[in-house]
């Protein structure tokens, strides 16, 4: 394996310190404290990466490049709002004849031999999962990244019923080896430094801990991911659309592991969201063009790998999941949020993203797209997240299906309110900087009701021309530059 | 669940846009248009020989592997494959393989299972060595998904350079999961 130092496909070398230097580093952050159905106190989460600079630095600036490689790539394509519009009116088309496109991916998927299951929530989902592998006496499941998997705790509901799960994403396996979740949707391990990644592999893969060079610690992984796939008799992979015209599932990745965890294993189940049809094969067309463009600045995956029936000699199911889609389907503020195809653009151009790391959401969806996800899966819970924004537009603006993202998370700052969430502050600690992102006042004005809540917004948000992107190009924002206004604005208040 | 859905569905207003192909550079231009694409995804490019064996690179590179399976018939390797255990391909070391076709905009290649004879082949396999024929380029997604391999057989994967990873702090490796490298040769059999 050779390390390349070069500027294309998934990414651009960043070191930020010779391989071996600096054994001793600042621990990594961790995300946010979860208790329970209690409100996600992202703030308190946000100050503690705040404060360790080096992963903060890090975290900022890779995906910050993420971002400047999207605008490079998108910008060589003289039809990108073109793209762009046809992309959010095939999904709009999609999902207001959502019941029909489904019916006629089942019928054709079904005719090229796929097993269709539908799961209305997280536990019918995870009981198929577990009844295919038991029916196949399988007690190990290899799998490649998946947001809805991590949506409905897969992974925990298989551990209790006694199947290993190996994730074989290289970002997705630190985190499971780690014991956390995903902190990014394309780059799950984002918010970890080499050093980070060393200690873990150390830890559990039985690399050397004295060295932390990421070629060394991605081949350690690679040789011990092997032999686990070539045993395995399951294997699933997630979705990123589903044609209804062919019964085609699509997956891009990178790495080569869903492709392996598909095509070695008897058994291929794919989990996929309700939402990720699209009619039409040529629909295709359009959103393969934005996606990774739009995620991480390249024409396209390495692998986008069209699954339309079993391999020889195999098996092969589709679970296709509700587990709230339908119900957003009708919340008319909201629905368009199903458009999403989870490019995570919205998350690398998002200041307080990049500065408070995935984990600080405490939530499956961070970063933008979460906020108006979120709190739909739990109302409560994730109360305080939608006035983790500074309500730039930025997310708007660069989101390849056209969802009106920060409007959407004014909207929900106008339902907690509504609906008084948080109950007041009695449940969160709002102590002196903790309140980083979550001041009383905030509140308050949200509680006041919708008119009030304008005032209380950083003025560079209302009347920054960067509010007139989106249009054709928009600017490139200095990072961080708004962040630092906005947080000064909020610590000003009382 | 399907009720829920029909329950809930917003107001069909949209209408379904008609596909473009939005394709702009000349047939003589997408050779070249894929050769930059291939390189920036991290592929390799072999030239064809002199007359009468353009094949020749590739018998080369075939005699310096070590475990080759191969699908060109005028590219023998050396392990006959069972097609029934994808597992019994760890081993391999070269695959050689033909493109159902290959998309100029991203540097592509098309690999039916029919062209992967086992589809564990193209990502247990450590290298790829796949021939593409140049009059089979289109320019851009558009064009690659009109075309009939899509609604035929039930495997079809675009691939593009080698597989590659950049998880741990953006350090792009090459080599992630599947294959190490992957070289194209622009020749027909
Ligand atoms: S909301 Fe838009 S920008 Fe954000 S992940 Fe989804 S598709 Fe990408």
């Amino acid at each position: 394996m050779k390390r390349v130092r070069v500027d294309h496909a998934e990414g651009r070398s960043h070191p930020i310190a010779p391989d071996g230097a600096d054994p001793a580093r600042e621990p990594q952050p961790r995300g946010a404290v979860i208790r329970g159905r209690r409100p996600v106190d992202h703030a308190e989460a946000a100050e503690r990466f705040l404060a360790a600079p080096d992963h903060l630095s890090f975290h900022d600036k890779r995906l910050w490049d993420l971002r400047e490689k999207r605008d490079r790539e998108s910008h060589g394509i003289p039809e990108w709002e073109q793209l762009r519009q046809l992309a959010s009116d095939i999904k709009e088309y999609a999902l207001t004849r959502l019941d029909d496109l489904l019916e006629e991916f089942e019928r054709n998927a079904t005719a090229n031999g796929v097993v269709v299951h539908w799961a209305r929530d997280a536990a019918e989902h995870n009981r198929i999962v577990t009844d295919i592998l038991r029916t196949h006496g399988a007690t190990e499941l290899v799998k490649s990244k998946s947001m809805l998997t991590e949506e409905c705790g897969l992974r925990d509901h298989l551990q209790e019923a006694g199947v290993s799960v190996i994730e074989t994403d290289l970002g997705e396996r630190i985190q499971q080896l780690d014991n956390e979740d995903p902190s990014h949707v394309v780059v799950p391990a984002v918010h970890k430094l080499r050093s980070d990644v060393a200690a873990v592999f150390a830890r559990t893969i039985g690399t050397d801990p004295g060295r932390d060079d990421p070629a060394y610690l991605a081949e350690s992984q690679r040789m011990s991911n092997r032999p686990l796939i070539l045993d395995a008799r399951v294997g699933m992979t997630g979705a990123n659309f589903l044609v209804a015209d062919s019964g085609a599932v699509v997956v891009c990745t990178n790495e080569g592991n869903a492709d392996l965890c598909a095509s070695v294993p008897a058994v291929h189940i794919v989990s996929a969201g309700i939402e990720k049809i699209v009619p039409r094969t040529g629909d295709l067309g359009v959103f393969i063009r934005l996606l990774s463009r739009s995620a991480l600045g390249s024409p396209i995956t390495q692998y986008t790998s069209h699954f339309r029936g079993p391999r020889a000699g195999g098996e092969m199911h589709v679970i296709l999941v509700d587990n709230g889609r339908s119900e957003r389907l009708g919340a008319e503020e909201f629905w368009t949020s199903l458009k999403c195809i989870r490019c995570g653009a919205c998350m690398n151009t998002c200041p307080v993203y990049r500065r408070s790391g995935g984990l600080s959401y405490g939530a499956t969806y961070a970063g933008p797209i979460g906020l108006i996800i979120d709190p739909s899966f739990n109302r409560r819970k994730y109360s305080l997240l939608p006035y983790a924004s500074t309500l730039n537009g930025s997310c708007t603006a660069v989101c390849p299906v056209k969802i009106n993202i920060h409007e959407q998370i004014l909207s929900w700052r106008r339902v907690m309110a509504e609906h008084h969430e948080p109950s007041m502050t009695k449940q969160i600690s709002m102590k002196g900087a903790s309140a980083l992102l979550s001041r009383p006042s905030a509140y308050r004005a949200a509680v006041d009701g919708a008119n009030a809540v304008l005032p209380h917004m950083p003025r560079f948000a209302l009347y920054n021309p960067a509010n007139a992107w989106g249009k054709g190009r928009e600017i490139p924002q200095a990072p961080g530059q708004s962040f630092h206004a906005w947080f000064k604005a909020r610590r000003r208040k009382p | 669940m399907l009720a829920a859905i029909r329950r809930n569905r917003p107001a069909a207003t949209t209408v379904l846009p008609e596909l473009q192909s939005f394709a702009t550079l000349p047939p003589d231009g997408l050779q070249a248009e894929f050769r930059r694409r291939l390189a920036q995804m991290g592929g390799k490019l072999i030239e064809p020989g002199p007359e009468p064996d353009r094949l020749a690179p590739a018998r080369r590179m075939i005699a310096e592997a070590g475990i080759t399976c191969s699908m060109v018939p005028q590219l023998p390797g050396n392990r006959a494959f069972d097609r029934a255990e994808p597992a019994s391909l760890h081993d391999v070391d070269l695959a050689v393989l033909q493109a159902s076709f290959a998309v100029a905009e991203t540097g592509s290649v098309a690999l039916r299972a029919a062209d992967l004879g086992v589809n564990a082949l193209g990502y247990l396999a450590q290298r790829l060595l796949v021939l593409v024929d140049p009059a089979t380029i289109v320019e851009n997604l558009h064009l690659a998904y009109s075309r009939p391999e899509f609604h035929d057989g039930h495997y079809l994967v675009l691939q593009t350079g080698p597989s590659a990873t950049a998880d741990i702090e953006g350090v792009l490796i090459h080599g992630a999961q599947g294959v190490r490298a992957l070289t194209v040769l622009l020749a027909i059999p």
